[in-house]
């Protein structure tokens, strides 16, 4: 192989390098992204954020994932939060919920000017260390300074993850939980 | 020609790890998050002693204290159930290191009030603290008539000063994991009155008290105090306690023995009058109940909705 050869092979790996790199461009991320949730039964109404949410989003193969810290849930009672990480959601031993999936509906040029698009959401959600699959369907709004937002309400229920509600509370959790979650991402 | 190489080599490495694990690409996520390690006990008293813990800024902690008689009373006391001693007392967290606390107990009609402040606070990440520790500032009050002081003499004249005792302690303490903590409590009593000038003023103590968690409401708490022999007056002893915390929601229930009758430093570090081997050990039990007064973290949230609306 001489010199001239290699020359062009050495280009040629460049511009395959470069056009990942333009690839990863679409790649949109958050690390304050926010997720509430909202229990509400005639005894109690419960709620809880969390706004140190992380997510990638990589538009062009619409492959999402997101992840929260589990004692970073907030609430406004301060017994609240600390029977939700000891008693219920066991935080020490699974430290976060995780979303694996992905988002299809909306393209990565569609993104880039203002519009609001259905997307169906798909993947897998990991709660208590517990991961079951979800499908649900949510927005993304592109406003007019080209901001990209992603949001979307969906039902959880603490059964599904294994998550025990003794007999002397039960009346206080509800069955299901609203989930509410709210991206603004930003690209990467 | 290298140069251009390797910069190549880059760009492929580069493009490359994002393919499996997209979170990855953030590296060290939440590394700004900071989170304090909490319930290392299940509430601000391990029995008799302070904990690790506080109340939580703008709760209110109401706690009722109640120690029957001694077991070996036998049958004709009903093992010590005839008889009371109680403390009740009001705790509240100023912020999340300042707790302040009163309380009034039956035994000789005390009133007593403390501080307790955390210096250093043991934290699971986003720091490196290992352990977390406190001071307490304690103060009691003699609140009875004259003539029922225990040292009452009509001959001598009683100085309200005569009443009040002092107790300062240092909290050291580490939740080693879920299940087990363990905590150091040197400390000092100071007693403004003692029989006589053979005694000391200031009493030097030493707890350690620990817990190990059973489930994840039930736990198994102890604790020791440990005061040099001629330090204390005669017919003292030195303080033991074990027992269990019960969580229900709200409330913590703590079932437990102890052979200490007050339920205040001065009383229960130096004046316990019990002794474990004779059998002289009180069955107690300490309710707490919280209120939150007051949430902290509100004007946040709030902040925080108002602008979602405003985007939206």
């Amino acid at each position: 192989m001489n010199t001239n050869h290699f020359k062009h092979l050495l280009a040629a790996t460049m511009l395959l390098a470069c056009t990942y790199a333009t690839q990863a461009q679409e790649r949109y991320f958050t690390r304050t992204g926010t997720i509430a949730f909202f229990s509400e039964t005639p005894m109690e109404n419960i709620e809880a954020h969390n706004y140190k949410v992380t997510s990638v989003w990589d538009a062009t193969t619409g492959a999402v994932e997101f992840a929260a810290l589990i004692k970073a849930f907030e609430f406004e009672k301060a017994l609240m939060q600390e029977h939700f990480n000891e008693n219920y959601m066991e935080s020490s031993t699974f430290p976060k919920a995780t979303f694996k999936g992905t988002f299809s509906g909306v393209t990565a040029d569609q993104l880039k000017k203002p519009g609001t698009y259905q997307v169906d959401v798909k993947g897998d959600l990991t709660i208590h260390g517990v991961t079951k699959p979800v499908a649900t369907t949510g927005t993304v709004e592109v406003d007019k300074e080209g901001k990209v937002k992603a949001e979307n309400t969906f039902v959880v229920s603490p059964e599904d993850h294994d998550i025990e509600i003794p007999g002397m509370v039960r009346d206080k959790i509800a069955k299901e939980i609203q989930v509410q979650v709210r991206i603004d991402y930003q690209l990467m | 020609m290298r140069q251009l190489f390797i910069v190549a080599l880059l760009g492929v490495a580069t493009a490359l790890p994002a393919q499996d694990d997209l979170l990855s690409l953030l590296g060290e996520e939440e590394e700004d998050l900071v989170i304090m390690t909490d319930a290392s006990f299940k509430t601000t008293r391990v029995i008799n002693s302070h904990s690790l813990e506080n109340v939580a800024h703008g709760v209110l902690d109401f706690k009722i204290g109640h120690r029957f008689g001694f077991l070996n009373e036998g049958f004709n006391e009903f093992f010590g159930l005839d008889q009371a001693t109680i403390r009740l007392g009001l705790d509240y967290g100023v912020t999340p290191q300042l707790m302040v606390g009163i309380g009034r107990s039956s035994y000789q009609k005390t009133v007593d009030g403390f501080v307790k402040y955390k210096l250093l606070r043991q934290c699971d990440q986003g720091c490196n603290m290992p352990i977390t520790l406190a001071g307490v500032a304690a103060m009691s009050m003699n609140t009875q008539e004259e003539e029922d002081l225990p040292w009452y003499d009509p001959t001598v004249e009683n100085y309200f000063s005569h009443r009040l005792a002092y107790s300062f302690q240092l909290i050291a303490g580490r939740k080693f994991s879920e299940s087990f903590t363990l905590q150091l409590m040197p400390g000092l009593v100071h007693k403004n009155l003692v029989p006589d000038s053979t005694y000391a003023h200031d009493i030097l103590n030493m707890g350690v008290a620990g817990r190990i968690k059973l489930t994840k409401r039930v736990a198994i708490n102890a604790e020791y105090f440990y005061v040099p022999p001629d330090m204390l007056e005669d017919g003292y002893y030195n303080s033991f306690s074990i027992g269990f915390d019960i969580e229900t929601g709200g409330h913590v229930f703590q079932l437990h023995a102890t052979n200490s009758t007050g339920m205040f430093e001065r009383a229960y570090i130096t004046e316990t009058v019990g002794q474990w081997s004779e059998g002289d050990i009180h069955f107690g039990f300490n309710i707490s109940r919280v209120f939150t007064l007051h949430d902290p973290k509100a004007k946040a949230r709030e902040r925080i909705r108002e602008q979602e609306q405003g985007e939206g």
